[in-house]
């Protein structure tokens, strides 16, 4: 029965999400708040997240890019980035947002951003899979 | 009047978008009426501290972000506190840096509570006694205006001291 297999399929995503550390509890508050008055919420609070994302993560590249670099303006992106993974529950990319703003410096900033960039891709990648099949599920009769 | 019945009305302030759709969800969910506003000059634009005139939307709580670009959530919150038509609401901060020295100088400053980011529904639960107690403190007061207008002449003792637990 394919509606079975699709919410055994959602369920055991949704698990190894948590279990792997890529999600935490807040991740959780957001399904909690999905209501009927609000059937997509989880999904367009996560739309919001990937906009706000490319934006910090294009701003971050080009003060990167500048030469001397601007810490303080460096720091305040990161401290957007970090705030609004930390919204969604994005445990593993706030996690990488803290260990920058925290080890950063002239050297080794272009490296460690590209460790947060990564970790981003990776969750990106996994939650995009993760509500497709949850709205698959939804929608299989 | 129903005023048991009317839902409190709570202005919300965050400069990030995300931050706001959640606090808002919070909020409704809660069965608070939310205006959400992105910096603090609109919160005060919308409580009418700009214009004199204007005094119709009743705002009984305002819960806002620290970090925001201009006006932070504590310059808002002084703001607040020494407005004569204003002082009396009560004002939460919210903030994603959980810094000691920050969140006590709020809280002696008149905010009623810290709240660190991200925010909970167990937080907003937190808000509901100083909406309750303000409520409360507004009915009891205009009893007494009420009593002043109905019998002025009276001589028996007027309750002045009654407390409101």
């Amino acid at each position: 029965m394919d509606r079975n297999r699709l919410r055994n399929q959602v369920a055991s995503m949704r698990r190894s999400l948590f279990d792997q550390g890529y999600l935490d509890d807040q991740f959780i508050q957001l399904e909690e708040l999905q209501d009927d008055t609000n059937p997509n919420f989880v999904e367009e609070i996560v739309t919001l997240f990937y906009n706000d994302s490319a934006r910090l993560i294009q701003n971050i590249e080009q003060a990167l890019n500048s030469s001397p670099i601007d810490f303080c303006k460096l720091d305040d992106y990161m401290h957007q980035f970090k705030g609004s993974s930390s919204s969604i529950g994005a445990k593993k990319v706030t996690n990488e947002c803290t260990a920058f703003r925290e080890y950063c410096n002239a050297e080794n900033a272009e490296g460690s951003f590209q460790q947060v960039k990564q970790e981003y891709a990776i969750l990106k990648r996994k939650l995009e899979v993760y509500l497709q099949t949850v709205r698959q599920a939804s929608q299989t009769a | 009047m129903a005023a048991s019945e009317t839902k409190f009305h709570v202005l919300a302030v965050d400069d990030t978008l995300i931050d706001r759709k959640l606090i808002e969800k919070l909020l409704k969910t809660s069965s608070y009426q939310v205006t959400a506003v992105d910096s603090g000059t609109k919160a005060l634009e919308f409580l009418g501290l700009n214009n004199n005139d204007n005094q119709d939307v009743e705002v009984n709580l305002i819960i806002t972000d620290y970090c925001m670009p201009g006006m932070t959530g504590y310059d808002l919150l002084r703001k607040i506190k020494e407005s004569s038509s204003f002082k009396d609401i009560p004002v939460v901060i919210m903030s994603s840096d959980n810094i000691p020295s920050r969140i006590s100088r709020c809280l002696e400053d008149g905010a009623e509570e810290f709240f660190l980011k991200p925010v909970q529904l167990s937080d907003v639960n937190k808000l509901r006694p100083h909406l309750m107690k303000r409520r409360m403190q507004t009915n009891v007061n205009k009893r007494k205006a009420m009593d002043e207008i109905v019998s002025p002449d009276r001589t028996r003792a007027r309750y002045n001291e009654l407390q409101v637990k």
